[in-house]
């Protein structure tokens, strides 16, 4: 069963074809079951990979199948294959499963678009990327995954490429992410460069072979890479605008699956980590930290739903990070597994309420849509619970993992991350009061309505994995750490143990829910009773995300620009100029020697003979006498 | 006596080849070039080949010869050419030039190589030349043996050249009354 | 090389002679018709340096190229006369300097 792992990525590649070929003819919405059903057969997989992975000893949960020879170069060689161990896995499972549910409602969410076909091609285009991304057995494979979920990033962000806007937030969010690119190619590079290979099962075995220096360089590199991918500061500024894109996009990319890849990456190379220098991991779980709290910061102020949700995935992603840098691989995964499916939830819920209001965005003319969508309302009140960290709901748990690792590892980085949680329930609070409690605010034309069964299907089923997903690693006793006995055999021991005995850890998790609760009391004062009003809370810098985009813009426009200027007239002129150089003097020599083509032949017969004596004297003077 | 007979055809063979060259006249071209293959002709009796000497009249002398006055005749060419003008410009010199080198270098080629070259006798053998068959004979013997694909091949050779020899000189049936072979000049 | 024994030399010598006439002449006249005769001459030459070095070298090989030569001389004059009365229809008297249309 091992050997169909192929299948996983097959399904959304033959999905991918079937509708480049046939989209328009099917139509709306046979496009749309299609793109969903090769979702689901590629779920099945990957649970059936699932299971025969678990049906073996641990030790033997490492397999690659190898599909075909891809870059034959001499000493060089990359075969495409895929590595199937408990990471991949798990990535593949949640993958598969979170982007089954988002086509489903994208269905209905895409509902007369008139590109609804064309929707499904690239969504089913990522989904295949994705995949290849995070089952490639080599850094080569991964890094054509990376590029693929950029590109159709990019196509997504700019679905309604009409529209200005949304066509230069999809620019931004290439451009941004091939910064982190630039890193990763050079992590590639150095690791061929070190170890003559790239794939991870090399890398692994040789990682202990590399000197501190190298594998500390490939690490900040590769973690270049993951700041991009994953929306860390300073390469964040463009999870906000991608918030452009249609929002089944925003659930499935830009929260649940693309944005972790970066943390995928760095949990993947683990033993790389462990071989650097000790301050690489602490330089990825201070960036995470900062990120998180920054975000968080920034999330608080934001008037429209899903720049406030965006800047929350920003923050999650810093925990994510955190999580790494401490060496807690398992409490990353976990977080990235509960957060897939909260944030999927949540984006989903303010996909349904955008519908509802006829794409309206800001929240201060929602208020009141309880009543009007009760699903919806239900459902997204889960994930904000989730997400502020209220026990027993799934983000508690994992949360609460990568704080007890924190403080493990340095109580600042503690302190910074439970600031953080108190801000997050502080923003996901005040969203939840001002679109579903309250007075309604929106214009009277506006009827607000619940969608189709289409789309609260997946928000129901995904506000139940919300709930129960903590229960994949519960930290009370050994035997419940389920995911961590799953993903050990993807860690080689390089997990770090933590140290903290049972009473600090309910003691940590005591004051994680006094901070939930103090975010949550502190939203409920400000935004239901209106005991202080919302503007003093609302800073404008926050507002502004910190003027972070203002930095950059300033920056890459003064000398950024004029260093691009550079570059592009040394392109124009030394560069082109060769190339060009070259073309004229042919030309020029060509214009020349054409002369010598008179048409007479009696010419050529000459220059034939003159040839001919030529040739002669060569010989003589070649020979010996 | 040999000695006598080569000087003999030597000069007959020079003068035919001069006059080939510097007779105004395609005709008298054509007469020459008559004098110089029985010369060469006579060469290769003496040298023992005796059906290469009549291949070289029948074939040479007899049908080349007769097609070269028959094309002069069809085409009413035997005009005399203006010799004292050379339009295109510095080409005598040049080929003069040309000429004298490629006499200097072939020249030092048989001074030099002729000595080497008597010294390899091939000994007996179906190819030799001092065994008891005639010239006919050993020929023919590697003609069809060792020669045989290219004897055959040879023959594609003349087909192709007959056909060739057809299709550029055939008239089509045209409303203008232009031939092919017109129109491909044309479009050249 | 000694003109008592007649050996191959001469014969060669007498062969560069002729093969350099006849390339001069192709040089330098312009009617197509006594261009061809200048090549046969060329060709004539050069059958004359192979039987010579056949004989030199007791070897029939020599005969047999020149009856190879043979044959692609009357194929090259049958395809050259062809090819200049397909000129000629088109331009009468036309020379070898005339046909130049396919110069750069």
């Amino acid at each position: 069963m091992l050997e169909a792992a192929w299948l996983i990525c097959a399904f959304p590649l033959a999905g991918f074809a079937v509708l480049l070929a046939l989209g328009r003819r099917l139509g709306e919405p046979r496009a749309g079951w299609v793109a969903t059903l090769a979702m689901a057969g590629s779920f099945v997989s990957s649970v059936a990979v699932f299971f025969s992975l678990m049906g073996r000893d641990p030790a033997e949960r490492r397999f690659v199948v190898t599909l075909f020879e891809w870059v034959p170069a001499g000493d060089f060689s990359v075969d495409a294959g895929l590595l199937v161990d408990p990471l991949s896995v798990t990535m593949a499972l949640f993958v598969t499963g979170v982007g089954a549910l988002i086509h489903l409602y994208a269905i209905g969410y895409m509902h007369g678009d008139g590109d609804f076909s064309k929707f499904f091609v690239y969504l089913n285009l990522f989904a295949f990327s994705m995949l290849v991304l995070v089952l490639g057995d080599s850094l080569a494979l991964t890094f054509l995954g990376w590029e693929g979920v950029g590109v159709c990033s990019y196509l997504l962000i700019s679905f309604w490429f009409t529209d200005e806007a949304n066509a230069t937030a999809g620019k931004k969010a290439f451009i941004t992410n091939r910064v982190g690119d630039w890193g990763f190619m050079l992590a590639m590079f150095w690791a061929f460069g070190a170890l003559g290979s790239v794939r991870y099962l090399d890398l692994f075995g040789q990682a202990g072979s590399l000197s501190s220096t190298t594998a500390t360089a490939i690490v900040i590199l590769l973690f270049l890479g993951a700041a991009g991918k994953s929306a860390q500061l300073p390469l964040y500024i463009w999870l906000p605008d991608a918030m452009a894109g249609p929002t089944p996009v925003s659930a499935l990319i830009h929260a649940a699956t693309m944005v972790t890849a970066g943390v995928y990456l760095m949990v993947r190379v683990n033993p790389l980590i462990a071989a650097a220098d000790a301050w690489a991991p602490g330089v990825i779980a201070w960036v995470g930290v900062a990120t998180a709290l920054f975000a968080a910061g920034a999330a608080m102020a934001q008037n429209d739903i899903k720049k406030v949700l965006a800047y929350s995935t920003i923050s999650q992603l810093g925990y994510m990070m955190l999580a790494v840098g401490t060496g807690a691989y398992v409490a990353a995964i976990f977080h990235m597994v509960t957060h897939a499916f909260f944030k999927a939830l949540l984006f989903l819920g303010s996909g349904s309420v955008i519908h509802a209001l006829d794409g309206d965005q800001d929240m201060r003319r929602y208020g009141a849509l309880r009543a009007a969508m009760p699903v919806t309302a239900v459902t997204f009140i889960v994930g904000w619970l989730a997400i502020a960290g209220v026990p027993p709901f799934a983000g508690f748990w994992s949360k609460d993992e990568i704080l007890a690792y924190a403080w493990d590892s340095s109580p600042a980085l503690w302190l910074v991350g439970i600031v953080t949680a108190v801000l997050t329930a502080f923003y996901m609070s005040r969203l939840v009061f001002m679109t579903f409690y309250g007075e309604a605010r929106h214009g009277t034309d506006a009827h607000p309505h619940e969608p189709s069964r289409l789309m609260t299907a997946p928000l129901v089923v995904l506000a139940g994995a919300a709930v129960v997903a903590g229960g994949l690693n519960l930290p009370f006793t050994k035997d419940l750490h389920f995911m961590g006995a799953w993903l050990e055999p993807s860690l080689f021991g390089n997990e770090a143990h933590l140290s903290l005995g049972g009473g600090a850890q309910w003691l940590l998790a005591l004051v994680s829910m006094a901070g939930a609760a103090i975010g949550i009391a502190g939203a409920v004062a400000v935004y239901l009773q209106h005991r202080l009003p919302a503007s003093r809370v609302e800073l404008p810098a926050a507002a502004r995300a910190f003027y972070v985009d203002e930095a950059w813009t300033r920056f890459v426009g003064g000398p950024g620009r004029r260093a691009f200027e550079g570059v592009a007239a040394f392109d124009a002129n030394v560069v082109d100029g060769a190339v060009d150089g070259v073309g004229r003097s042919v030309r020029a020599g060509g214009a020349w020697a054409r002369r010598v083509q008179t048409g007479f032949v009696r010419s050529y017969a000459l220059l034939t003979a003159a040839g001919a004596v030529a040739l002669l004297l060569w010989f003589l003077a070649r020979t010996s006498f | 006596m040999a000695e006598a007979v080569f000087v003999v055809s030597a000069v007959i063979i020079l003068v035919g080849a001069v006059g080939v060259v510097a007779s105004r006249n395609p005709v008298h071209a054509a007469l020459f070039l008559v004098q110089t293959l029985v010369g060469v002709a006579v060469l290769f009796v003496l040298n023992d080949a005796h059906f290469l000497a009549a291949v070289q009249v029948v074939v040479y002398a007899g049908a080349i010869v007769i097609l070269f006055l028959f094309v002069i005749m069809l085409l009413g060419v035997d005009k005399a050419e203006e010799l004292r003008i050379e339009p295109i410009f510095g080409q005598r010199p040049l080929a003069a030039v040309v000429g004298a080198a490629l006499v200097a270098v072939l020249g030092t080629v048989v001074i030099t190589g002729a000595d080497v070259l008597t010294g390899l006798r091939r000994a007996g053998g179906d190819r030799a030349l001092d065994g008891d068959a005639t010239d006919i004979e050993r020929m023919g013997r590697v003609l069809f043996s060792e020669f045989a694909f290219a004897v055959e091949i040879t023959a594609a050779l003349l087909t192709v050249a007959v056909v060739g020899a057809v299709i550029l000189t055939r008239r089509t049936s045209r409303s203008d009354g232009s031939t092919s072979a017109e129109t491909t000049v044309r479009e050249t | 090389m000694d003109l008592a024994g007649l050996s191959t030399g001469w014969y060669l010598a007498l062969a560069v002679a002729l093969f350099a006439i006849g390339g001069l002449g192709l040089l330098v006249r312009r009617n197509p018709l006594v261009m061809f005769m200048c090549v046969e001459l060329m060709l004539n030459a050069v059958n004359v340096a192979f039987v010579a070095l056949g004989a030199g070298l007791n070897d029939v090989g020599g005969q047999v190229a020149v009856f190879f030569v043979l044959v692609v001389a009357a194929t090259e004059v049958v395809i050259g006369l062809a090819l200049v009365v397909a000129i000629n229809r088109r331009r009468s008297g036309a020379t070898a300097d005339d046909v130049s249309l396919l110069k750069g």
